[in-house]
């Protein structure tokens, strides 16, 4: 399959592939989204916005040179910026892909690190050479600040261009919580959201803290998707429920929003809202009690993504669109084209 | 005025509670606008080049957020939306106050450097322009939300009226208060609203420079600025928290 190398420059040219419920598929333009769609139909998408969260620096031990990717944090609050779950890379950067990037120097707690203006410490290990538990030193605007100026969006091999940080805000983009695009809200733009609320679509959002998509290593990509917090706005449930009474579908913009509103459906089978962490992943056998349909990217069949949309059709239907895309010429990876798959 | 009732207006306030972002924040009427936001229990988040001006006024505004960024630098934008949005938690209001003067001294069109126009349009319109557009999903969440959300930028009645000498500033004030006004009938249906307004003659560094041997006492004072232009942003809140079942799709 076809690799999106760029991030802007095709966006508004971008395929759609619609799955209906009973497999029958079709092919359009990303922008016709809304004839896919039904009068009392909920779009639910994830309003984080990104942070620069690789952080090159140096490993003040060893005074090896290291690359921080901050992955995971334990609520969204504005100020819990101190601690986050940190995967650690040795000498090199994103142009090296992640699957052969060098090891990090031995990591122990207390070995503080030094990243442009930011000091931090490893404060735990988590069970693997790469993945630890860091603590920021510092005033909470400092951080912020020096994240917000020395970070660079994470990213991987397969884009060959430095990207920006605009490069990885989606259109929706509100709280900095993710620490990777949730990127099949690239799907939407302004003039989109218009035509679908005279189509009597809604839209609304919630917010995730999106985390890694790949480490590089089977052993670790195999605990993705890491614990992620997320918040569900009360407005955001009553239109979920109100599109529920009258019928209408609720289609989550992407994973990231069908991991937090599945989640918060788990006590009592009803979408809720306030404040969760989203922990476990959806796959094959998960039974979905909000989302009754899903616009994702397109995923290759090996990651924790695809594994999620077994979860909104069979094996059978994946691998018949996936055949689709492929004779299409559909573009992988978060800055490509999208699927919508619908359930009902 | 007893102390309960005292409570009951500041609890009343449509500001207090508010998330509220003004750009240069640590002078002139930007200070004034980000004083008097903190008055009214808003959560004030500020902007400004110099990271002591930034310091200083993060102490008198305790528990502010400021942050130190030039409006007129691509580059700065989206690390300033980040760190706003991200320290106040999200968005309500955001006030494009910075400004530049173009040429300093004033000058004629004819004896404008490119560069100096440029620098106008860069800080007074396009600044504007893209952080509003960083800050637009942060702003309709707000809207999505029920509490509304407003921007507004600061025009001057050099938008209007064509002063010889005031040319570079004057177009590209004039560029931003036409781009609020197409901005705020495009986002109707998302419930942000974009306004412009003229402060007046205000006693500040910015009108000294334009104006060196202007009489302080015939030139407003910002906190007096400041407060009118409050009263415009709680007034369009107040206006979208009324019009909030147009947010709902027509049913």
């Amino acid at each position: 399959m076809i690799v999106a190398a760029e991030p802007l420059g095709s966006r508004r040219q971008a395929r759609l592939l619609v799955v209906h419920p009973g497999g029958e598929m079709h092919s359009g333009d990303r922008q016709d989204l809304a004839a896919a769609l039904r009068s009392g139909d909920l779009l639910v998408a994830n309003d984080a916005a990104t942070i620069p969260a690789s952080l090159a620096g140096a490993h003040e031990p060893s005074g090896l040179s290291v690359e921080v990717r901050l992955a995971g944090r334990r609520s969204l609050r504005a100020d819990d910026v101190r601690g986050f779950t940190a995967l650690v890379f040795g000498p090199g950067d994103w142009h090296t892909p992640t699957e052969h990037r060098a090891a990090p120097p031995p990591l122990a707690p207390g070995d503080r690190l030094r990243l442009g203006p930011l000091r931090a410490a490893v404060t735990r290990r988590l069970g693997h050479p790469r993945l630890v538990e860091l603590g920021f030193e510092g005033e909470v605007a400092d951080i912020w600040a020096g994240i917000a100026r020395h970070g660079r969006p994470i990213q991987y091999a397969h884009v060959p261009a430095l990207l920006a940080l605009w490069d990885v805000w989606t259109p929706v983009a509100a709280h900095p919580v993710a620490f990777e695009a949730p990127s099949a809200g690239f799907a939407l733009t302004w003039s989109l959201l218009e035509r679908l609320r005279h189509l009597r679509v809604g839209f609304t959002t919630l917010t995730h803290a999106a985390g890694i998509s790949s480490t590089g290593d089977p052993a670790l990509d195999a605990r993705l998707p890491f614990d992620e917090p997320y918040r569900i706005p009360l407005e955001t449930v009553r239109r979920i429920r109100r599109a529920q009474r009258d019928g209408g579908r609720v289609i989550a913009v992407g994973t990231t929003a069908a991991r937090a509103m599945e989640h918060s459906a788990l006590a009592t089978g009803a979408a809720r809202s306030g404040s969760g962490i989203a922990t476990g992943r959806i796959g094959p056998e998960s039974v979905l009690r909000v989302a009754d349909g899903i616009l994702t990217g397109v995923h290759e069949p090996s990651t924790s993504h695809y594994q999620m949309l077994r979860a909104f059709a069979d094996e059978a239907t994946l691998a018949a669109a996936d055949a689709v895309m492929e004779r299409a010429g559909y573009r992988h990876h978060e800055f490509g084209d999208s699927v919508l798959l619908l359930r009902r | 005025m007893s102390a309960s009732t005292h409570v009951t207006v500041l609890h009343s306030d449509p500001l207090s509670g508010r998330r509220v972002a003004v750009t240069g924040g640590t002078a002139g009427l930007g200070y004034a606008l980000a004083r008097a936001a903190y008055a009214r229990g808003a959560r004030v988040g500020f902007v400004a080049r110099t990271a002591s001006e930034v310091e200083r006024v993060a102490r008198a505004l305790p528990g502010s957020a400021g942050v130190v960024g030039d409006v007129a630098e691509k580059e700065a934008i989206h690390p300033i939306a980040l760190q706003l949005a991200g320290r106040l938690g999200g968005l309500d209001v955001l006030i494009n106050n910075a400004s530049s003067l173009g040429p300093v001294p004033l000058a004629p069109l004819a004896d404008t450097e490119c560069e100096e126009l440029e620098l106008a349009l860069a800080t007074n319109l396009v600044g504007p322009f893209r952080l509003t557009r960083a800050l637009l999903g942060a702003l309709a969440a707000s809207a999505r939300e029920g509490t509304g959300a407003v921007v507004l930028n600061v025009s001057s009645d050099a938008a209007v009226q064509p002063y010889p000498g005031w040319g570079a500033y004057g177009a590209s004030k004039a560029a931003l208060r036409h781009l609020s006004a197409i901005w705020d009938l495009e986002l109707r249906g998302v419930g942000v609203r974009v306004l412009s307004a003229d402060p007046g003659d205000m006693d500040t560094a910015l009108h000294t420079l334009a104006v060196p041997d202007a009489d302080p006492a015939t030139l407003k004072r910002p906190a007096a600025a400041a407060e009118e232009l409050l009263a415009l942003v709680t007034a369009a809140l107040a206006q979208r928290l009324e019009e909030r079942p147009a947010l709902e799709p027509a049913s």
